[in-house]
């Protein structure tokens, strides 16, 4: 399409930066702050409330934040720059009596195309999406599963210059999430900055570049995943056949978990590893020792559920 | 900017005028005006004909009985009757309302159940007439006919005060009808903005649009758009309601006509936009369908609370010290004002007064509907509260 090659020129780094939100008494964020670079794929983490809706929404322009603000190309960011925004809510929401043709024609109107444009960007999309056969039925009418990719084409028949999605992955059949990974992929690489959020942490482990995890509305991680997981405390895989129970008394070790083979330990910093070996032989034979690096679940459960900041 | 309003009350347009409602609504209103004017004209047609039908001598009276009938604005139809059974048979279904024979001076007439007095009356003056030229000649008068000439010519000069006054119940019912169509659409097509607005935010689609164009944007567009459908129904039923009366003779007042149909478009316009906000602004502090009745019930208890009562007063008094006044109210101006131009003579003053209260409430209303549609249009769950929304 003209408009792809038109938009690939232009590489947004978009920065977010001390963003502040209250709602009466209640701080929704506190001095949010990150930067996705062009074509990179920033996956934006945390527990239901702790502010990464009020974030994106922020970004859109649908909410005004109290302080801080968001940049585009390291320029404030304007209505102009907002309707080249391709937007998810959370909330999944489109006309329900309108037809899925009509609707998408609409959007892309809206956001500023003509209307030769739209019709075209409309039917690339509705092809691409695989429902070609459901273009003329009313979005009601649809499965949720269509209904989802709707909002997807929704959210890229103006071909957006950024992404911004809430959840994009949530409700989406296995089908229709590897669909959704490859548009991502696919936008990314032709350098457009893609935010998302998301619950499902091991995708978000295998498709971002990097991350931001935010806790009751302020960041406390952000980088790329090897930066995240490296930083974290060394982990190790200890196989011994013995009477469970063996580590609790060593110096400077967490017994984080057993999944059976094998007991699963944090070290707290400058702690021995010999000492665990030496405690493991003792106890019985020792099948496995390793260090493994923590997976993303693991350092989210660290870093937000537990809230052992690092 | 302006385009992102041109295109949703392009989409609000486009989408209402192509349902089906829409064409069923207008057409069944349209059906039902034409019913009513199909009534007047059988009213109107049936009520003042009479048939009489002429017997014997009688026969030769039947010319001077219409020709006084006409004089009197009485539709008589005379007919000569042969067989008297027939006639008899005639009167007793109705075809027929009186049968007369005998002479001029001695006239016998059979009728069903009574004979009408105007009738009566007019049958009695010839009879006497007939009379009154017999004695006439009997007394010696040389030229009777010239003498019942000249007293027949005489009249009573009438002078109006208030001319036009038998226009004045034509009037009455235009006005009438206007104001009921301008609170139908008023009331509908405001509460399809309402309607308009929920939809969108229980649908959760507002946050879309609201990532690419303003609130006031989406409001004004709406309003518009929905505005538009509303004109185009109200145009075309008093279009046609006025078409239809005209070509059956139940309207003669064209010109009459003509005006309110432009004066009620006019304010329909200003009446949509008032209620327009203050629905779309009511609208917006639910989040559901199932709640909107309960915001929306007090806007529109104002707007038949001011249709009830100001029908009531146009109809007994339409140019009355309180058909006046109410007429002036901001929020009832829209109903009554139209239907006033249509009964009354208003003044130019009031006109202008009333148009420009109108416009000074539409601007405050907008201002305050607008205010709570932007904070409230993007809160969910449960209702909001009104302070709040206008706090923001």
């Amino acid at each position: 399409m003209a408009l792809d090659a038109q938009h690939t020129a232009v590489r947004y780094a978009v920065e977010v930066a001390g963003l502040c939100k209250r709602y009466g008494d209640v701080v929704a964020l506190n001095d949010v702050g990150f930067t996705v670079g062009p074509g990179e794929l920033f996956g934006f983490v945390g527990s239901n409330g702790a502010g990464k809706t009020t974030t994106m929404r922020i970004m859109l322009g649908v909410l005004a934040a109290d302080a801080g603000e968001v940049r585009v190309g390291g320029t404030p960011i304007d209505r102009e720059t907002r309707a080249r925004i391709g937007y998810m809510p959370e909330e999944r929401g489109l006309y329900p009596k309108m037809t899925v043709r009509d609707q998408l024609v609409y959007l892309a109107r809206l956001h500023g195309l003509s209307t030769n444009d739209a019709h075209t960007a409309a039917e690339n999309w509705i092809r691409r999406l695989g429902i070609t056969d459901r273009r003329d039925d009313e979005i009601q009418k649809l499965s949720l599963g269509n209904q989802q990719r709707v909002q997807l084409a929704a959210a890229l028949v103006h071909d957006p210059a950024l992404l911004v999605l809430d959840e994009p992955f949530s409700g989406l059949d296995p089908v229709a999430v590897d669909v959704m990974s490859e548009v991502l992929k696919e936008k990314a690489a032709q350098g457009v900055p893609v935010v998302f959020s998301s619950h499902q942490l091991a995708l978000v482990e295998r498709l971002c570049d990097r991350l931001g995890i935010i806790r009751d509305g302020a960041m406390v991680a952000v980088g790329s995943i090897e930066e995240l997981t490296a930083a974290a405390t060394t982990r190790l895989r200890v196989g011994v056949d013995g009477a469970p129970g063996w580590a609790d008394d060593v110096a400077g070790v967490r017994v984080v978990g057993d999944d059976g083979d094998a007991t699963l330990l944090e070290l707290a910093q400058h702690a021995d590893e010999q000492a665990v070996l030496r405690a493991a032989m003792a106890a019985g034979r020792v099948t496995e020792f390793s260090r493994y690096r923590a997976t993303l679940a693991e350092l989210f459960r660290n870093v937000v559920v537990e809230g052992t900041a690092q | 900017m302006t385009s992102a309003v041109r295109l949703v009350a392009q989409r609000e347009l486009v989408l209402r005028l192509r349902t089906k409602w829409f064409l069923i609504g207008t057409l069944v209103i349209v059906a039902i005006m034409a019913g009513y004017v199909l009534l007047q004209m059988s009213f109107f047609g049936g009520e003042d004909r009479s048939r009489i039908g002429f017997a014997g001598q009688a026969t030769g009276l039947s010319e001077r009985v219409a020709d006084a009938a006409a004089e009197l604005d009485i539709d008589v139809e005379t007919t000569t009757v042969v067989d008297l059974t027939a006639a008899k048979a005639d009167l007793s279904d109705g075809s027929l309302d009186a049968v007369v024979s005998g002479t001029a001076a001695e006239m016998r007439v059979l009728v069903k159940e009574e004979l009408n007095p105007r009738l009566r009356a007019v049958l009695t003056e010839l009879s006497r007439q007939e009379v009154l030229t017999a004695k006439l000649a009997q007394a010696g008068v040389p030229d009777p006919t010239a003498v019942m000439a000249e007293a027949n010519a005489a009249r009573v000069d009438v002078t109006a005060i208030d001319p036009g006054s038998a226009a004045d119940d034509q009037r009455l019912a235009i006005g009438v009808i206007m104001v009921f169509l301008l609170f139908m659409s008023i009331n509908t097509y405001g509460t399809f903005v309402a309607q308009g607005v929920v939809e969108e935010k229980s649908s959760r689609v507002v946050e879309i649009l609201l990532a690419t164009i303003r609130p006031w944007q989406l409001l004004l567009g709406k309003i518009i758009g929905i505005g538009l459908v509303g004109l185009i129904q109200l145009v075309a039923i008093a279009a046609a309601g006025i078409a239809l009366a005209l070509a059956a003779d139940v309207l003669t007042l064209s010109s009459v006509a003509v005006s309110t149909l432009v004066w009620g478009a006019i304010w329909y316009l200003l009446g949509f936009f008032l209620y327009a906000a203050l629905f779309a602004g009511s609208g917006a502090l639910v989040s559901r369908q199932e709640d909107a009745q309960s915001v929306l019930t007090p806007v529109t208890l104002v707007l038949v609370v001011g249709f009830v009562a100001g029908l009531n007063v146009m109809i007994v008094d339409a140019d009355g010290v309180a058909a006046r006044a109410m007429s002036l109210v901001p929020l009832l101006s829209p109903v009554l004002m139209p239907g006033r131009i249509a009964a009354s003579d208003v003044a130019v003053w009031e006109l202008a007064l009333a148009i420009g209260l109108t416009l000074a409430t539409i601007a405050l209303v907008t201002y305050l509907g607008g205010r709570i549609y932007h904070n409230a249009v993007l809160h969910t769950g449960s209702r909001m509260k009104l302070t709040a929304a206008l706090r923001g």
